[in-house]
């Protein structure tokens, strides 16, 4: 009984997965559909170094009323000597039509790891902040937000 | 031109850790937004920050869409010597602008 079930979801899957195919062949331009997952994002910024967690505090309000304008706080563990200073912070999102969100140049002259900014999330969703310190390693923090009011994809008519 | 807004003390002691911000009227247009007409709306925003501290860089940020409108950053850097802290904002046309703050370091 089970097994039959189980046949018959699959034909149904294999027919919506047919017709989302058609779609997506409809539709090449739909930019959404092309965007890589928060894993991947990390990993075209790291290279593929793997990521440690820790050292990053990523701080962020757990529920905001308004996705147009978030305000993130990073702050990274670091000396911030010219031997042992962070060299980028890269913050990602999971579920906004682009993974990226920005990346943050800094060097020992900033004397302080620690940025401020205010930033859109188009739904509730995982944001990830990534630090690349100099010696090469690369460590990350991640935080959950929900979002009431979403931004970046309403329309305005 | 749009309007810059930035904020640094215009007196620091050597060596002391000095809080920038820096936040520019732009509307960082997303490019996933349908106008009235049912036509998307097409992407401009800011892509490039720097901070430069006496002609050298100490501060620069990429910025994606993901970034709220009037973008805003608040960033640190360590005060050596009296000098001009200039500011560059690049958008998706080149078009560059720019703001300045003076600080006078004892």
């Amino acid at each position: 009984m089970s097994v039959e079930q189980r046949g018959h979801i699959g034909r149904r899957d294999l027919i919506l997965a047919g017709g989302a195919g058609l779609l997506v062949l409809a539709l090449p331009s739909t930019r959404a559909l092309a965007r890589p997952s928060l894993q991947e994002a990390v990993n075209g910024f790291t290279g593929g170094t793997p990521v440690q967690p820790g050292k990053v505090k990523l701080d962020v309000p757990p529920l905001v009323e308004n996705g147009n304008a978030v305000g993130v706080t990073v702050a990274v563990e670091s000396p911030m000597t010219a031997s042992d200073h962070v060299r980028r912070i890269a913050l990602f999102n999971e579920k906004n039509p682009q993974a990226d969100v920005a990346v943050f140049s800094l060097g020992p002259r900033a004397a302080r790891a620690r940025i401020a900014t205010r930033i859109r999330l188009a739904t509730s969703q995982t944001l990830i902040a990534v630090a690349e310190l100099s010696d090469g390693s690369y460590w990350s923090s991640s935080a959950n937000v929900i979002v009431t009011l979403a931004a970046c994809i309403e329309d305005l008519s | 031109m749009s309007r810059t807004l930035v904020s640094a003390p215009k007196t620091a002691k050597a060596g002391e850790i000095v809080d920038i911000r820096a936040m520019i009227a732009h509307p960082m247009e997303t490019g996933y937004r349908m106008g009235p007409n049912g036509q998307a709306i097409p992407r401009k925003i800011i892509r490039h920050f720097a901070c430069d501290y006496d002609g050298e860089e100490v501060f620069s940020a990429e910025f994606h869409p993901a970034m709220s409108a009037n973008p805003f950053v608040a960033f640190s850097t360590v005060a050596t010597k009296s000098g001009m802290l200039t500011f560059r904002w690049t958008d998706d046309d080149g078009k560059i602008e720019t703001a300045s703050a003076e600080i006078a370091v004892s």
